[in-house]
């Protein structure tokens, strides 16, 4: 363990519209960055390979692993996490339409896919199902059964859109 | 610890301990003293009983406990259970604000890792610690002198005697270290010297069943008390690496006499099954923070039973359970590995005693596929006769499984429990090898039983010329599943499905059905405080956690339905060991469980509001009305619409209503509260949950590939509470069973006894793309058992999942595929053998 290693950075980048500045050890990923020295834990582990999606943020609008990422990358760059997502007090419909219909579960994957999923609007604010599917291809959800979250995802893009837009109810015999 | 057994024991050994723990009334002791008596007195109470929409509906009059509420009318006549609720904490989750383990920071904390064992059988000569103890952060290492989870041997003089614990699979925890950042952790972690004698090893079930195989444990062994993870029966005779066969079949006994039974026969089917070993892989990993003080011990845990690790830690560390404190606000998942203190928290708990400091472990996803649990495998061996009307006159499965080094590899659950046949044998034996041990996961046992036994049925309905779903309403009892199989029929389009392998093309449609079977458990150990403060706040405290299924909410309905508010305006304190006990969740449990003590404390405190609210403004408690946020207030009472007590006739008249806050705002004191304990179920013979899963698929026969089209998936849970989280549930355990059908397999290397694919990439878990179209459906069936009626869903929702496409893959080619999962390599080969006998058309 050489002086140098222990070193920190010194980086300066935009996150969550508000302009940051942070020293950290450079080796560090972007996610241990975002959780351990900006203290935003909305960003979440779970396999720090790439494979699961949970630790999606979005750098100058696209979405990323940051687990794959170092923290040295996002200098000067704009980067936005679970936790800017809400504009003036407001949630982003997103948020609104995860949280009302049920897609997030127990909850830890949900951070990854709504980052992604605001990714998907922004490029293609009328995705089709099979568009969505594939968008959040590289997210893995273990609770939900995904389909939750593109109710969840076409509804808020309707919203988006301006259009009056209800979600499919459940099923349930004796009062359907 | 009894979550534990009722998960994980033969379904007939659970219900007979918990009819050991509820006696009814009538069976107690007639030499009761007053105090007893007074606790005891019950009333009698009409209940809804039967399935709506079904001839079946009616009402059941029970003997229930005399302090209890009135009867819960049906869900349609109720302003909020079993309304779609969204989930309270879903904005905490959505905005990053959940605090889940991994987000506790505590001042001072320390990050832990782990160092494990390269070798999948080893003795430990030696470990040097003093590098690691001396690099930069590091401020206590911790050599572990127990490992928990594996089986252990019954006669410890059968191995000679080793300073460290023997290795007995590759991953298996050895000793840790605490510093003051990840890193540092995770560096000194590779400067631990660990000196193996490597020995021999098997991981294979199949190698490990031989004569010569190397011993996993060189005598009998059973898998000791980890709360939750413990497997399969105590006292097995075991030789070499096999434990059993256990003989068992319907209610812990065989029936009947299967020679018999298949003497009587008019047709007879048989094949052999196979399952692999499945990882729970939740999105959260295995994780604690432990914070030893001289006064006590707090762990912040991703667990499904605080209780369950409460008490685990106080055994371990000689605390007094009072002096542990287990708090979960939110976790990511656990799908049954998460119980108890485990090795993770022992770790953990250690080093934070050790360095004086909190302690953080979040094991890594690696060490969560190795260490913390798996489904067991299954080679099942399933023979079923009938008469030529489909009457079934035997069933025999024989089993092997291998729980690594573990037990609990049975799979005769749905064998023994299904159908109705007077003779049922199931013999199942665990095989020991050197992999990591199994622990409870999503209705062990289930899924793997029900993949060799609906196909089998499916195979005697083609057999027989039946209609398979014919079949099972001749030999199936269960009303609810008779009810799900019409309406899930008529929802897939059941009479289009056509003979097995009839399209002509290279990719192949078919139609395939299958069923589930659980069981009604009830943990006692259910509590709940509900609290109603003068500014007509109210709160509602449990230590039960919410796994992700949704108890918050469900829990804030009860208490709203009750005091006629929303459940919005409920606070929800719960996953906290300082308030009163709750049940663990797994086994499917909690709902069930816990509902009914929240009502019956939301019924009491409600009966103190009105008395005070009612003396505060001159009138009788039961002139007051609870509704829409409002308390009314009535010249008599409003509950007598037909007429009073003499028979006359009148219609009470409301003279004034207050909001429920000005109300309680004339409270005599500051907060009034209730306490209430499960008690009992008014029914205690045994119950069951049905569920019948419908799947359209397409089969690519050039390539091998499944596609799961549609599954329909018609559960049944009791009293809904929630239809908006149920439906999840049912999403999830259908998303889950196709992902263990086609894709997931924790693969060894039998030369090296490695996982080859320990992470998320190789290990395969069904993603987006894959997902089908599912409908759920959901009856709702009443049982008079509770004074919620509530049951369980998590588990029932993935158990047929596999099976039914199973079936769908044999009705598309014609072609059955006996194990799993059913990757391309598996379909093609197959196919191949099945044209080698001319039996598939392309």
């Amino acid at each position: 363990m050489t002086e140098g290693i222990r070193q920190k950075a010194h980086i300066e980048f935009r996150l969550n519209d508000e302009a940051v500045e942070v020293a950290f050890a450079p080796h560090k990923t972007l996610l241990e960055v975002l959780r351990e020295d900006l203290n935003l834990t909305g960003t979440k582990h779970g396999c720090e390979l790439g494979e699961c999606g949970t630790c999606t943020v979005l750098v100058d609008g696209r979405a990323v692993l940051s687990c794959l990422v170092l923290g040295l990358d996002v200098e000067g760059r704009e980067v936005t996490t679970v936790e800017g997502m809400a504009e003036e007090g407001r949630l982003h419909p997103l948020q609104d339409t995860f949280a009302d219909l049920g897609a997030a579960q127990c909850g830890y994957c949900t951070p990854g896919f709504l980052l992604v999923a605001k990714e998907l609007l922004e490029a293609n604010p009328q995705p089709s199902r099979e568009e969505i599917k594939e968008a959040l291809a590289g997210n893995l959800c273990r609770c939900t059964g995904y389909i939750k979250i593109y109710e969840a995802v076409e509804l808020a893009a309707a919203r988006m859109r301006g259009e009056e837009a209800r979600p499919a109810k459940e099923i349930i015999y004796g009062y359907e | 610890m009894a979550l534990q057994q009722s998960q994980q024991q033969k379904p007939s050994a659970a219900e007979a301990k918990t009819a050991n723990t509820s006696i009814p009334n009538a069976a107690r002791n007639p030499s009761n003293d007053e105090p007893n008596k007074k606790r005891n007195a019950t009333r009698r109470e009409v209940l809804p009983a039967g399935i709506v929409g079904t001839e079946g509906m009616n009402t059941v009059e029970r003997e229930i406990p005399a302090d209890e509420p009135p009867a819960l009318k049906v869900n349609s006549s109720l302003a909020v259970i079993g309304r779609s609720t969204p989930r309270l904490d879903g904005r905490l989750k959505v905005t990053g604000k959940a605090r889940y383990t991994a987000d506790v920071r505590l001042p001072g904390m320390l990050f832990a890792q782990v160092v494990t064992s390269r070798y999948p059988h080893a003795r430990i000569r030696s470990i040097d610690t003093s590098l690691a103890e001396r690099a930069p952060g590091v401020r206590a290492v911790y050599v572990l002198d127990r490992v928990l989870g594996n089986a252990e041997l019954r006669d410890k003089s059968k191995e000679l005697p080793a300073k460290f614990p023997i290795v007995r699979f590759a991953g298996q925890p050895i000793a840790a270290v605490a510093a003051t950042t990840q890193a540092e952790a995770d560096d000194a972690a590779r400067l631990f010297k660990v000196e193996y004698e490597p020995l021999p090893f098997v991981v294979d079930e199949d190698e490990a069943r031989k004569k010569d195989a190397p011993l996993v444990f060189p005598g009998a062994a059973d898998q000791g008390g980890t709360a939750g993870g413990g497997g399969g029966p105590q006292g097995v005779t075991q030789e070499g690496n096999v434990r059993g066969p256990v003989k068992s079949g319907p209610r812990g006994r065989p029936a009947g006499d299967i020679n018999r039974g298949f003497a009587e026969a008019e047709v007879t089917v048989e094949g052999e099954f196979r399952t692999q070993v499945q990882t729970h892989s939740a999105l959260e990993t295995h994780g604690v923070v432990a914070d030893w003080k001289e006064d006590g011990l707090t762990v912040y845990a991703s667990t499904q039973g605080t209780s369950s690790v409460r008490d685990e830690f106080a055994a371990i560390f000689k605390l007094k359970k009072s002096q542990v404190r287990v708090v979960t606000e939110f976790m990511g998942g656990g799908f049954g590995a998460k119980f108890g203190a485990g090795n993770v928290g022992v770790i953990a708990a250690q080093l934070s005693k050790k360095a004086g400091a909190p302690v953080r472990l979040m094991l890594t996803r690696k060490d969560e596929h190795l260490s913390v649990g798996n489904r067991p495998s299954s080679i099942q061996k399933l023979r079923v006769g009938a008469k030529r009307d489909g009457t079934l006159t035997a069933i025999h499965l024989f089993s092997y499984g291998t729980a690594g080094t573990g037990t609990g590899a049975g799979a005769g659950g749905p064998a023994q429990n299904m159908y109705k046949c007077p003779n049922i044998l199931t013999e199942e034996a665990d095989v020991f090898t050197h992999a990591g041990p199994a622990a409870a996961f999503r209705a062990p046992g289930h899924p793997q039983g029900c993949f060799a036994l609906e196909q089998t049925i499916d195979e005697l309905a083609e057999k027989l010329g039946i209609d398979p779903v014919a079949l099972r309403d001749r030999i199936d009892e269960s009303p609810a599943r008779r009810e799900e199989r019409r309406l899930g029929a008529e929802r897939i389009g059941w009479s289009r499905r056509r003979r097995a392998g009839s399209d002509t093309g290279p990719v192949k449609r078919g139609l395939g059905v299958a069923q589930s079977i659980w069981y009604r458990f009830v943990n006692m150990d259910s509590a709940c405080e509900v609290r109603v403060t003068q500014d007509g706040s109210v709160e509602i405290l449990s230590g039960v956690q919410d796994i992700g299924g949704g108890i918050r909410t469900v829990l804030a309905q009860v208490v709203a339905e009750e005091l006629g508010l929303k459940a919005s305006d409920i606070t929800v304190r719960i996953g906290d060991t300082a308030y009163p006990a709750g049940p663990a969740s797994g086994g499917s449990v909690t709902t069930g469980s816990i509902t009914p003590a929240a009502r019956n404390a939301a019924f009491k405190v409600k009966q103190q509001f009105l008395e005070e609210v009612a003396s505060a403004l001159g009138t009788m408690p039961e002139y007051l009305k609870l509704g829409g946020g409002q308390v009314a207030v009535f010249d008599r009472n409003p509950n007598w619409s037909d007429g009073d007590r003499q028979g006359r006739s009148y219609k009470a008249a409301p003279i004034k209503s207050l909001s429920f806050r000005q109300a309680a705002s004339r409270l005599k004191t500051e907060q009034i509260a209730a306490r209430a304990s499960r008690s009992d179920d008014y029914e205690k013979s045994r119950a069951t949950y049905g569920g019948v899963q419908f799947a359209e698929v397409a089969v690519d026969t050039e390539t091998g590939v499944i596609k799961v089209e549609r599954v329909v998936a018609v559960h049944d849970c009791g009293r809904p509470m929630n239809p908006l989280t149920v439906e999840s549930q049912i999403n999830g355990g259908v998303l889950q069973g196709i992902s263990y059908a086609l894709y997931e397999d924790r693969i060894l290397d039998r030369n090296t006894g490695l996982m080859v694919n320990p992470n998320l990439e190789q290990y395969k878990i069904v993603g987006s793309r894959e997902t089908p179209r599912i409908e759920a459906i959901l009856i709702e069936e009443y049982t008079g058992r509770s004074s919620t009626d509530a049951g369980g869903i998590g588990e029932p929702a993935t158990i047929p999942t596999a099976a039914a496409v199973a079936n769908a893959v044999y009705n598309a080619t014609g072609v059955r595929v006996r194990e799993m999962p059913m990757t391309p390599a598996r379909v093609l080969a197959a196919l191949q053998s099945a044209r080698g006998k001319g039996g598939v058309r392309s």
